[in-house]
């Protein structure tokens, strides 16, 4: 199972991992983007996007450096457009298909 | 089912419910026939879309708990009280009904046989569930081969229950250990332990991954799943006994604080 | 069209409670928490509020300073962008009318939009006119107790008369701008503005 409420009251959000974003990262890329590595903008680290630490804020998605906490990458799925800022990396790199 | 290449875009499909099994007092297994599933690997998980009549929705994610070797695919549930979407899917879903579903997603916390091993892998209450995918499609997989095989992709799984009857998969667990040395199956009850209970009684700590873990020197492939707190605590207890972080692979639960 | 699931019907009141709701809202009794990063921590001893000016020239006070300024007690609804309006919440702060008349006698002028800046770099754009005349707080206690850190504490913005995405949590400056400048959620797509009574939430919503 994935992301279920733990059975204390939820008085602080905890993050999931970046594969928790799969989801609606497969919206906007074809390939799977939580295999990718992206460069972090703010302390310049390259980690698998798999490891981000998601915040699955009700209105968006944010993704997090798990080194530096400095949003990487965050989306937002209106009725028309799935929104993407990724500013927060500076280079994304996806293995090419075999 | 192998898949090389670009993978399949993934699109919403109808499932429909054959079944639904209680597991234990607060879970049940939901077997699905999903036409043109593209087949999966074990570890991926789908997202659950539920309509109500109104148009009102609402997603939530699952791991798959069935492994890539079967044509229905199982999704594991907890029933959460103040949930809004498990307490749906575990007392009103009914065989015949229809589910929207999409997936396979994630191509981080997957594990395959040429992943190659020793095999770790640590489960915290409902985190049981990408993990049981793993150890089903290990002995799917290398049903036919050798022994040798198995010796050389041995798994020793740590699982943090709270009490006997909430552990999910118990007697398959122990049917599959029972007749697969290669399989070592390691229970801790944190919370209440049956009379006679010779097992661990507290929460994953070092020491219990001391005991249990390979060590780190064998450099086994490992996947912690399950509350973020005991998966924090897990990796880093692994990391401190040295396991290399790029190996050990985590998925954590959080509040369902809507869809992602 | 997707499927409707047979028999679902999620967590919403089926009855409104007639004209409090906004169009598309459904009433909660709790209080839900969205966060989009861990959540800051600062020691009031390290807390400060500003104002500044599009000039630059500030109005700063310190924790202590802060609650020493008139407060008052106000009793609202709120309504969230993911459809919760929870009733009657009661909040105790500053009025930003009085953060604001501080700052013009030290000679700050006025600008036509307003900043939020918070603790965790989450940012929201506001109208001045939308934070003035009695319709914006910056509050640091809810239900009669010190604001809790999840819901934004020490202390938060308070717009309910928007969306409650506009009313920051961890605030720690109004800047005032000469320009709009769209914060954190209203650069990815949501509405600019966010009127919950006209159903403004994303761009490009009447």
């Amino acid at each position: 199972m994935k992301k279920r409420a733990t059975r204390k009251p939820k008085a602080d959000m905890q993050p999931v991992d970046g594969n928790a974003a799969a989801g609606i990262l497969s919206e906007l890329f074809i390939p799977d983007l939580t295999a990718a590595r992206a460069k972090c903008a703010g302390c310049g680290v390259t980690r698998t996007i798999g490891v981000l630490l998601v915040y699955a804020h009700g209105m968006g998605t944010v993704m997090r450096c798990p080194g530096c906490d400095r949003v990487v990458m965050r989306i937002a799925r209106t009725p028309t457009h799935v929104w993407l800022d990724a500013t927060g990396a500076t280079s994304i790199a996806v293995a090419a298909p075999r | 089912m192998t898949s090389v290449g670009a993978a399949p875009k993934i699109v919403w499909r109808f499932a429909t419910v054959i079944d639904v099994v209680h597991e234990t007092p607060e879970t049940r297994t939901l077997t699905l026939d999903v036409p043109g599933w593209p087949g999966h690997r074990a570890g991926q998980h789908v997202d659950v879309r539920l309509t109500a009549e109104d148009g009102y929705q609402t997603e939530r994610s699952y791991s798959i708990a069935s492994p890539p070797d079967d044509s229905r695919l199982a999704l594991t549930v907890e029933r959460l009280d103040d949930g809004e979407v498990s307490p749906y899917l575990s007392d009103e879903l009914r065989s015949g009904d229809k589910l929207e579903l999409r997936g396979p997603i994630g191509g981080y916390f997957v594990w395959e046989i040429a992943t190659g091993g020793p095999l770790l892998l640590v489960a915290g209450g409902s985190g049981i569930v990408p993990l049981m995918a793993m150890v089903r499609h290990r002995d799917i997989a290398l049903g036919a081969a050798d022994i040798g095989a198995r010796h050389r992709l041995p798994v020793r799984l740590l699982y943090s229950s709270r009490r006997w009857e909430d552990v999910i998969y118990r007697d398959e667990l122990a049917s599959l250990a029972e007749k697969d040395a290669t399989l070592e199956v390691n229970h801790t009850l944190t919370r209440e332990q049956p009379d006679g209970w010779t097992g661990f009684k507290r929460r994953i700590d070092r020491a219990m991954l001391e005991a249990v873990a390979w060590p780190a020197t064998e450099q086994p492939r490992v996947y912690v799943c399950g509350p973020t707190p005991l998966v924090e605590a897990v990796a880093a207890n692994l990391v401190e006994l040295g396991h290399q972080p790029a190996l050990v692979k985590t998925e954590r639960f959080g509040p369902t604080g809507g869809s992602v | 069209m997707s499927l409707i699931s047979r028999g679902f019907r999620g967590r919403r009141q089926s009855a409104d409670t007639a004209g409090r709701l906004p169009p598309g809202q459904y009433e909660t009794r709790d209080f839900p928490v969205l966060s989009a990063g861990p959540t800051p921590r600062t020691p009031l001893t390290a807390w400060d509020f500003t104002l500044r000016g599009a000039d630059g020239r500030t109005a700063h006070w310190t924790w202590d300073e802060f609650i020493a300024l008139p407060r008052q007690t106000t009793t609202k609804d709120i309504h969230c962008v993911t459809k919760w309006s929870k009733f009657d919440t009661v909040w105790e702060g500053i009025s930003v009318d009085t953060l604001l008349s501080e700052a013009a006698a030290k000679g700050i002028a006025s600008s036509p939009y307003v900043l939020a800046r918070c603790d965790g770099g989450y940012t929201t754009n506001l109208p001045l006119a939308d934070v003035m005349g009695g319709k914006a707080w910056v509050a640091f206690m809810y239900n009669g107790a010190p604001l809790p850190p999840e819901h934004g504490g020490p202390a938060r913005l308070l717009v309910p008369h928007l969306y409650f995405w506009k009313s920051a949590k961890w605030v720690r400056e109004l800047r005032l701008m000469e320009s709009d400048t769209p914060g954190f959620w209203e650069s990815l797509g949501y509405h600019n503005y966010g009127d919950p009574w006209r159903e403004q939430r994303y761009a490009g919503d009447e």
